[in-house]
């Protein structure tokens, strides 16, 4: 049997294992491109047509990251394995159940491209993720033989150009770059870096074409999509989602409920909060956008009625602060001092006052780091303040609230090691 | 009109540019510099000096 899969499509291959040949017979093999469609220009059209974005959290179009690399003469695949986002558990799910997808549609993509080297990154402490790639990986020969590097892992030794620093140069550390948009490089070849399941979901419309691409999803957001769910559900794990499906849809169908729902939080720790009323959200990134949110790499942790909203974000920016690189002034400085600003707030009966300087900090740090990291930080507080307003204006009447002391939904790295 | 462009990794708040030129250049709370990024035609020689009074050559100057 190599029909194509309706649906689950990432997660068809459940029990498949590592094994190569039972993704050949599932599947059948990887497709040859030929003379009309081995071009760069061919694949720009393919992935146009079928309207495929990132799933790394840019949501980026897949086809306009590959016309932007058209000038460069070389370029460098890198599949991003990265987990950096402590509550997602994508990256080990995929290279789980559905492996062989990611490496075909890498292996794609660089012979589209011309590409001579293809680099897997898996963070150093991930070792599930590394065993699932390993096994797998042994299983198959590409023409372009795939290498596995193990970066720190740290929250943003995942960001694009931190990763390719540290291909390059052995560096975990965003660059900065003064004139946008260049390319970032590994030695003399052009990177192009994706997220594993963007490249799982290429494998799959490289087999089976656009039009099949589109046939579940969002009309202007194809697809499926891979999602973590913690929080307040029955059964947290990584489930593929059709694109435009209810956030309340979503967490039912983990054993969540509607009376146990006070929000959520959306994309991971540099994410965005929603509230009470969030649970007819379509999740898909074309209507996320209109709320101001995205699914970032695919992560939804429900807060449960008993927990404190702002107490849970003064966790996350005192976590995301540390988890600086420690490169520019704006973050190493004003990530502490915004962290320590919210904890007083929320821990102590305050004024209206503290909240305005919550808000100055919030303006002097924005668009300040080379990298997007303290940017996450100020939508993620931002937003907070927003979905859970009459809960903050509630701190500020009658001080800390009940649920201040509950313990805490969010997930947390097993070490934190540094 | 040129651009005035900070880089962020390099910039150790020296504060060498915010005095030589407070029309373009604040501090923000941590003494890191907050530009004005278009710099105004009469103010060009002077955004030139900027960069070059930088000890960390944080400063970019850019044609836009």
């Amino acid at each position: 049997m190599t029909n194509a899969p309706t649906f689950p499509r990432l997660f068809a291959s459940l029990g498949d294992g590592q094994s190569f040949q039972a993704h050949v017979e599932r599947y059948g093999h990887r497709p040859q491109l030929d003379g009309r469609t081995k071009s760069t220009e061919a694949f720009i059209a393919l992935l146009e047509a079928a309207q495929l974005t990132g799933r790394g959290g840019g949501v980026v179009a897949a086809a306009a990251k590959l016309r932007f690399l058209r000038s460069a003469r070389k370029t460098h695949v890198v599949i991003n394995a990265m987990e950096g986002e402590p509550a997602s558990s994508k990256a080990t799910a995929l290279l789980e159940v559905a492996p062989h997808l990611i490496f075909d549609g890498a292996s794609l993509l660089a012979e589209a491209l011309g590409s001579t080297s293809v680099t897997l990154a898996i963070a150093s402490d991930d070792h599930r993720s590394a065993e699932f790639a390993e096994a797998a990986l042994a299983n198959r020969h590409d023409p372009i033989a795939i290498s596995v590097v193990r970066p720190p892992g740290r929250y943003v030794a995942g960001e694009e150009s931190a990763l390719v620093n540290w291909i390059d140069r052995g560096v975990s550390l965003p660059t900065f770059r003064a004139t946008k948009p260049s390319f970032v490089t590994i030695g003399r070849q052009a990177a192009l870096v994706h997220n594993l399941e963007t490249l799982a979901h290429i494998g799959h419309i490289g087999r089976f074409g656009a039009d099949w691409f589109r046939q579940v999803g969002a009309v202007n957001a194809p697809g499926t999509v891979l999602i973590t769910v913690s929080g307040a559900v029955a059964r947290p794990s990584t489930v593929e989602w059709i694109n435009g499906g209810t956030l309340g849809a979503l967490l039912d169908s983990l054993g969540g409920s509607p009376s146990n729902f006070q929000g959520a939080l959306l994309g991971g720790y540099g994410g965005t909060f929603v509230g009470a009323a969030s649970r007819e959200i379509a999740l898909d990134e074309w209507s996320l956008r209109s709320a101001g949110a995205t699914l970032g790499p695919g992560i939804v942790v429900a807060l449960p009625m008993n927990s404190c909203p702002l107490m849970e974000t003064s966790r996350i920016v005192t976590w995301m602060a540390r988890e600086s690189a420690g490169q520019c002034g704006p973050c190493v400085y004003g990530l502490p001092t915004l962290s320590t600003d919210l904890h007083d707030f929320v821990t102590n009966r305050r004024s209206k006052t503290s909240l305005h300087r919550i808000e100055g900090r919030l303006r002097e740090i924005e668009g300040r780091g080379a990298c997007r990291h303290p940017d996450g930080v100020v939508r993620l507080v931002r937003s907070a303040m927003k979905a859970f307003s009459s809960h903050v204006d509630g701190h500020v009447a009658q001080g800390p609230c009940r649920e201040l002391h509950a313990p805490s939904v969010l997930t947390w790295p097993k070490e934190i090691s540094r | 009109m040129k651009r005035l462009i900070v880089d962020p990794i390099r910039c150790d708040a020296y504060g060498y540019c915010a005095e030589l030129a407070p029309e373009l250049i604040s501090f923000d709370s941590w003494g890191y510099p907050i530009i004005q990024p278009q710099v105004p035609r009469g103010l060009e020689g002077m955004a030139k000096e900027m960069v070059a009074v930088c000890p960390r050559r944080a400063l970019i100057l850019r044609d836009d």
